[in-house]
């Protein structure tokens, strides 16, 4: 199976990929490592609980309001970026927007891209489109960099390259890096990766970024990152595409500096990122640098399908943090790449669905044991949980016309819904319950020694001799 | 609110809601929490003909089936004193989902609101209602603490069954390492993801067995049975005769401890 077509069947194969992960210690204790110290940094960021908490409820909110009237703000944003000469595109899907990203590079006859850091463009998986059409794109963020040279994809939305070690990327860089011998020195990697892109932006026909937050009421880009890789790549290239989901707009710059900060502390741990850059159009007449045309292209992918339920639209709140990867056991356990989705963790159970539809992800959300980890370090506020408990529903029920999600149904067995209302007719009943569970402990002896997957590291269950009302009818 | 400090008067009877796994896998517990209560003045009466809070229907996606059985929980708690539950797990749904379960249908719906309010957590009421504090009459021992996901995000209450522990003079309370993470049951999800449940339960026991704690107590039995199944497991493997880690409900240990 090509890399390309993992994104159409992520599920399957997913209990596969997480038993290697789960069986191979040196990645367990190293993915456990790398997320306790992300959570340790983000701890320290948040000292106070009652502020923390007065943040999310800020963070929400806003998210929510601009949510609110996102069909309104998708326009004014359109007319005020336009209006500063930076030319917006629309794309309903992925196809749609490699399509548009690549007549832009052919109308420049691009032969080279750089690329800032952007999930979306690994949404749509641009890095394909642009080889298929013979577009050489290179990507700029180190951790970016480290999964293209290895062929790989990332396993963290934030940290790209979070699965490797500095010997793994050491051996990659003395082997596909010309003329670089071997050294698990991070300082020196880092300059080795740096002194190979800082001749790619020189020479660039194209950069390309992603966008944190757009905002409608000035039409700004703004782009948060760690390396100034993001502003090389907007700026050096005589072209700049940036792309996005329709969902990060928001209406005031005013809502920009609490989402920032929820948004730094959350992911890296950091009071603010290096550097955060504001982009406001191209290259005006007189002016010495820039960029002479900047594009920005739109992406839907299901994302309106999200947004026209009301509980479902509460996915769309989501920052892009990770912290909800951070703090979650599943993916602690398992990294990213078990996944085969774009986005991993908690964040990817609940928008996968609306990107790939539920055919194809039907099996995820039942990969979480519904601690709630996630909803409560989420900096918007996700009610995550539930919306994993909804997707199961979707899923599980049988198909129905009008469904609020594509692949409704997809998970339906037969089998498995008449095992729950036989669970039901039991549970409902105070007599049948009685026999049942009279009959479990009489006959304690009679359960199976193997019990699928519990007894794979349990003992098997067996009920007590007596039941608590039997003890207590015999108190009186 | 820490009722216990404020003027609203000490219950004399409350309604003991089992839980499924208590009532056929850990009756000792409820036994034990029934006794406690009863020895603090309390009447508690036992609906026979409660079931389960329909948890496991309802994370599982089948919110009819769940509903059709928390509806029957519903109608068992007619008087107005609080209901106990020997689970935060199971508390949190009687508590926070069945408003949501029943919003459709007024009549339940106003029915569950009002249930919701007058659900307790063992350890939550123990603490806040009847600001127990237990006279500590056993030996010195080193325990430690699993606190459930349910107790601690959705009911609140992770900080009673420390506050508990720690009013025994003769009890330490160990600190293990990841407290806060999950121990990897989640109901079906230790039945359809069997390797990564496997992982977390795994690293849990060992981060409990870490700290040399003599046993682990829990005020969820749905997580007792997950650690305390794969302990007797990997004693198994390992030829072990006797339980290299024993564990009970706090219900159980609290019980003995202050035994007259």
């Amino acid at each position: 199976m090509s890399e390309h077509n993992l994104n159409f069947m992520p599920t399957e194969g997913f209990r596969a990929r997480a038993k290697d992960v789960v069986e191979n210690p040196f990645l367990r204790q190293s993915f456990r490592g790398a997320m306790d110290f992300l959570i340790t940094k983000r701890a320290a960021q948040f000292p106070s609980p009652e502020e923390l908490e007065t943040l999310r409820t800020l963070g929400e909110q806003i998210r929510q309001y601009n949510l609110g009237k996102l069909p309104a703000l998708l326009l004014q944003l359109e007319e005020n970026l336009t209006r500063n000469g930076i030319q917006v595109h629309w794309a309903e899907t992925p196809d749609e927007a490699n399509a548009i990203i690549l007549g832009i590079c052919k109308a420049h006859s691009a032969k080279l891209m750089v690329k800032g850091k952007s999930m979306v463009s690994e949404e749509i998986e641009l890095n394909h489109a642009c080889e298929a059409a013979g577009i050489d794109a290179m990507e700029s963020d180190m951790g970016e960099y480290i999964v293209q040279l290895a062929g790989e994809k990332p396993s963290h939305i934030i940290m790209p390259a979070i699965h490797k070690t500095k010997e793994e990327i050491a051996r990659l860089f003395n082997e596909k890096v010309p003329g670089v011998d071997y050294t698990d020195n991070v300082d020196e990697l880092i300059q080795i990766g740096r002194r190979v892109l800082r001749e790619k932006f020189l020479v660039a026909d194209i950069g390309l970024s992603g966008v944190n937050m757009a905002v409608a009421e000035t039409g700004t880009l703004c782009l948060v990152e760690n390396e100034g890789n993001g502003r090389l790549s907007t700026t050096a290239p005589p072209v700049h595409i940036a792309i996005t989901g329709i969902e990060k707009v928001v209406e005031k710059l005013a809502h920009v500096p609490p989402l920032l900060s929820l948004l730094t502390r959350s992911a890296t741990g950091q009071n603010i990122s290096t550097y955060f850059n504001m982009i406001s159009g191209p290259r005006k007449p007189g002016e010495k640098d820039g960029p002479t045309e900047v594009h920005l292209v739109l992406l839907d992918n299901g994302r309106t399908q999200a947004y026209a339920d009301e509980q479902l639209r509460k996915t769309l709140q989501c920052i892009r943090c990770g912290a909800c990867m951070n703090h979650c056991p599943v993916y602690t356990r398992i990294g990213g790449h078990a996944y085969g989705t774009t986005y991993p963790g908690p964040i990817g159970k609940i928008i996968s669905p609306h990107l790939l539809g539920l055919e194809a992800t039907a099996n995820m959300a039942s990969a979480s044991s519904m601690c709630g980890a996630c909803g409560e370090v989420c900096p918007v506020k996700i009610p995550i949980p539930e919306l994993l408990m909804r997707l199961r529903e979707e899923s599980y029920s049988a198909p129905h016309a009008n469904p609020a999600m594509r692949g409704q149904g997809a998970g339906y067995s037969r089998l498995v819904t008449s095992i729950w209302r036989g669970w039901a007719a039991v549970y409902r009943s105070p007599a049948l319950y009685g026999a049942v569970t009279w009959l479990g402990s009489r006959f304690r002896w009679l359960m199976p020694a193997k019990q699928g997957g519990w007894t794979s590291v349990r003992v098997p269950l067996k009920p007590a001799p007596k039941r608590l009302r039997d003890m207590l009818r015999e108190r009186g | 609110m820490n009722l216990a400090e404020s003027a609203a008067p000490r219950p004399t009877d409350v309604y003991f809601f089992a839980t499924c796994v208590v009532d056929q896998f850990f009756p000792g517990a409820g036994m034990d929490a029934i006794t406690l209560l009863e020895r603090e003045g309390i009447r508690v009466h036992f609906p026979d003909e409660q079931t389960c809070c329909g948890q496991p229907a309802f994370t599982s996606g089948f919110r009819d089936e769940a509903r059709k059985v928390a509806a029957l929980q519903l109608s068992l708690f007619p008087n107005n004193w609080p209901v106990v539950v020997p689970s935060g797990s199971c508390a949190g749904m009687m508590k926070h989902h069945y408003p949501t379960l029943f919003e459709a249908d007024p009549v339940r719906s106003a029915q569950a609101v009002a249930l919701s309010a007058r659900i307790f957590e063992f350890t939550e009421f123990l603490v806040h209602v009847l600001g127990y504090q237990p006279e500590d009459k056993g030996a010195d021992c080193t325990v430690v603490l699993h606190t459930s996901c349910s107790a601690r995000r959705e009911m609140g209450v992770h900080l009673t069954g420390r506050t508990l522990l720690g009013s025994l003079n003769g009890v330490t309370v160990a600190q293990q390492d990841h407290e806060s993470e999950c121990c990897g049951f989640g109901g079906i999800f230790s039945v359809k993801q069997p390797e990564i449940s496997g992982a977390m339960v795994e690293d849990k026991l060992k981060s409990l067995k870490a700290t040399g704690a003599e046993r682990v107590v829990s005020a969820d039995c749905g997580c007792l049975m997950n650690i305390l199944g794969h302990a007797a497991w990997k004693d198994e493997q390992d030829g072990r005769k006797t339980p290299s880690l024993p564990g009970e409900h706090i219900a159980s240990f609290l019980l003995r401890r202050t035994a007259k």
